[in-house]
């Protein structure tokens, strides 16, 4: 008889130590579905899951909403005096709609414009972007995985990152205008012009997130099986229809994912806009997130009832945005 | 052997015991800091020779940045979670949470005659007696001059009289005929605004010490600003380029960017950095129709309630207050000093020529500095008038509205701000 090898004998340990905690937990589980029937042992599965969640999510949630009900800039929810609605009505008092200088809270309607304007482009810009080179890549080619690499690569960049190499790149005597200068092109400030600005936030914010939906729509056209595609070549159809009746349709699973998630990103829009313009020229680049961090954390007296309110106005259309997800995601019969 | 034995035992029970209990017996204090040029390992050198005459105290001075004492410090001494100490400005940020040093101080009075004035920056209100805390430099906001370009362009500088306006057609002047970028830039701050405002006759208080700070000689001053920010007078990215927060603009005048470049006295030793770069100057604070006026400020290093050891924290204050102590922080940190005896010794600071020349330019600046500058500086809620003033005048430079909207706005805005702080 051989000795057994040193791996085989750590494994056999380990096995052993593993078979042993198991058993510990044996009374202890079955008393358990002694106790609770009617299916509820379920709960203790979930129970550890559920603390966590609950410690770091509901909690919040909850003394957010204490704070939307409270004035004062105390920091306790004991020392705030309670105000009912009265964030809210503030945040939402405005004379003409259409005009935030005519709101009580300017600033906040300026970040829900902005905001708006800002998702429209960027997401509208970034699928339709993702989607384009996502079907570029899926193509047969040379350097197809050094191209993959290079799209995903700002994925991995810290937004504060990205933020700062384009600042470098974009301002008064960034890279850009010294370029432009070579050329006898006259420089620009493209941070301190409102429409330039907004532009460079959307292409940057762009630039960094447009790998990750391509990889995503990249996994979806992959997954469209080849037959298909080999059919429609023994019929010959033309490419455009191929993509309009096939592609198109085999990927709307993805591509409704890839939009709801940057639709998501979008209206959280805040730490690399923040660092590249500061929210200026003006009020041009201040977006809802950023109003939010003011109102609460960067002002001598500091309005956190104010923040927690517009941060509940701003849960709820992120809440309808994953709704609309949770729905479209959904299995049709 | 038994009495050997239980020698033995109680050495080892007192070996173990004597080391806690003396480590018990430290009064450890932590010092939050924030440093303009060397402050922070200036007070890390004093705080060792105040350590070596009182071993039961041991003091860490944490170096931070100025954002963590502006945004981090007052959420946590809100959560009881603050330092001992902190070197801060903007007093009326933190006030609720300062401790009473005057129980503690051995001579009260000392500290009185020492630092006067400036005792009442950190004080609530006229009702207030306490001693909070000390100023560790007195800071004037004052125009910084690239004398060079003047040379260039052959325009002479303008005199300690000359008003804004005449040095607003000066840098004009000196930029046009330079090809330098703009004529001057101010910090983004309503602090540094409201020197100039003063001076052309901004009051900022009504006759019962309430803020109003929207009257004739505010808006003389920001529709000047805000025209020569249209013109090109001064640079507008500073003021434009952002919605919030403070911003200045030493880099555009240390790279020639700008004629001249308003700021104040703690970007001397910055300035002093420069070397032989290009020859510079501190200038008298340019004048209006009522006043010459800068602003004061400075920082102070303050005590917190909180504390669990008054006692150490008075003792270390006490210390740094000590005329000599004092005079070596001044003279290492080529800070003005706030504790008024030095102020009127000649302090023996390492620095060159022009250095020294710009050192006497600002003790010119803070003698001509207006009561009202010192009684806005003292303000509680001083920080909201300033945070008003430069971001809504800078929306309006910008384009996000017009200077009367943003008139309303800086008067809603500290409106707001108060009410809320009153809840």
């Amino acid at each position: 008889m051989t000795a057994p090898a040193p791996g085989q004998a750590l494994r056999r340990a380990l096995g052993a130590a593993f078979g042993g905690a198991m058993n510990l937990l044996e009374a202890p589980m079955r008393l358990a579905q002694a106790k609770l029937r009617g299916g509820r042992i379920g709960w203790v599965f979930v129970v550890p899951n559920l603390s966590v969640f609950g410690l770091f999510t509901f909690l919040p949630i909850l003394i957010d909403l204490v704070y939307a009900a409270t004035g004062g800039n105390q920091l306790f929810p004991a020392q705030r005096p309670y105000v009912g609605t009265a964030n809210f009505r503030a945040l939402l008092a405005c004379r003409n709609y259409l005009d935030p200088n005519t709101c009580t809270r300017d600033l906040f309607w300026h970040g829900v414009y902005n905001t708006a304007e800002f998702v429209v482009l960027q997401v509208g810009f970034m699928v339709g972007l993702s989607l384009v080179t996502a079907l570029a890549l899926n193509r047969p080619g040379r350097g197809r995985g050094f191209f993959r690499a290079v799209f995903f690569y700002p994925v991995l960049l810290s937004p504060v990152v990205v933020a700062l190499i384009w600042k470098w790149v974009l301002q008064r005597y960034g890279v850009l205008n010294a370029l432009l200068s070579a050329l006898g092109l006259a420089p620009h400030d493209w941070l301190l012009n409102a429409t330039t600005a907004f532009f460079w936030s959307v292409f940057v914010s762009i630039w960094a997130h447009m790998g990750f939906y391509t990889l995503i729509l990249l996994a979806g056209l992959q997954a469209i099986p080849r037959d298909v595609y080999e059919a429609a070549a023994m019929d010959a159809t033309p490419p455009w229809r191929r993509f309009r009746r096939i592609t198109l349709p085999l990927l709307m699973p993805s591509l409704l994912v890839v939009l709801v998630l940057a639709l998501i990103r979008a209206v959280q829009i805040f730490d690399e806009v923040y660092v590249l313009t500061g929210g200026g020229p003006g009020t041009s680049t201040t977006f809802l997130v950023q109003f939010i961090y003011q109102t609460g954390f960067a002002q001598q007296v500091r309005e956190y009832g104010m923040a927690a309110a517009a941060s509940l106005l701003l849960a709820g259309v992120l809440m309808a945005l994953t709704v609309l997800q949770l729905r479209l995601a959904r299995p049709k019969s | 052997m038994r009495s050997v034995l239980s020698g033995i035992l109680f050495a080892a029970a007192a070996a173990w015991v004597l080391p806690s209990a003396a480590h018990a017996a430290t009064r450890d204090i932590r010092v939050m800091c924030y440093s303009d040029g060397n402050e922070c390992p200036v007070t890390r050198d004093l705080a060792a020779t105040f350590m070596k005459a009182n071993p039961d105290i041991k003091v860490t001075v944490d170096e931070v940045p100025y954002s963590a004492i502006l945004q981090s410090l007052p959420v946590q001494l809100a959560a009881g979670k603050g330092p001992d100490i902190a070197r801060v400005t903007l007093f009326g940020n933190y006030s609720q949470y300062f401790l009473d040093l005057r129980p503690y101080l051995k001579d009260a009075k000392f500290w009185e005659t020492a630092f006067g004035p400036t005792l009442d920056w950190m004080r609530k209100g006229p009702a207030d007696h306490g001693i909070y805390g000390m100023m560790t430099q007195l800071t004037v906001t004052a125009p910084l001059v690239d004398k060079t370009l003047f040379e260039q362009a052959k325009v002479p500088l303008p005199g300690p009289k000359a008003t804004w306006d005449d040095w607003a057609k000066a840098v004009a002047k000196v930029a046009k005929a330079t090809g330098t970028e703009a004529g001057m830039a101010w910090d983004r701050s309503g602090h540094r605004f409201a020197g100039p405002a003063i001076s052309y006759g901004a009051k900022y208080f009504d006759a019962k010490g309430n803020p109003a700070v929207v009257d004739a000689g505010f808006k003389a001053m920001a529709k000047r600003f805000y025209d020569w920010n249209l013109n090109g007078t001064v640079l507008k990215s500073t003021w434009a380029g952002q919605a919030t927060g403070y911003k200045d603009a030493f880099n555009e005048f240390a790279n020639g960017k700008i004629v001249m470049y308003y700021s104040g006295s703690w970007q001397l030793n910055r300035l002093l950095k420069l070397g032989n770069a290009f020859d510079w100057a501190i200038a008298a604070n340019p004048c209006g129709p009522a006043a010459c006026s800068g602003m004061p400020g400075g920082a102070a290093f303050v005590a917190f309630k909180e504390t669990k050891h008054p006692h150490a924290v008075a003792a270390f204050l006490d210390y740094l207050a000590q005329p000599a102590n004092y005079r070596t922080f001044a003279e290492r940190t080529n800070n003005i000093p706030a504790e008024l005896a030095l102020q009127k010794q000649a302090l023996n600071y390492n620095m060159s020529a022009e250095g020294k020349a710009a050192l006497a330019a600002l003790l010119h600046d803070a003698a001509t500095l207006s009561p009202i500058a010192y009684h806005l500086q003292g303000y509680r809620f001083a920080g909201a008038i300033f945070g008003a003033t430069a971001d809504r005048i800078g929306q309006a430079i910008a384009g996000s509205m017009t200077l009367d909207q943003a008139y309303k706005r800086i008067t809603q805005d500290i409106a707001t701000a108060l009410a809320t702080a009153k809840k």
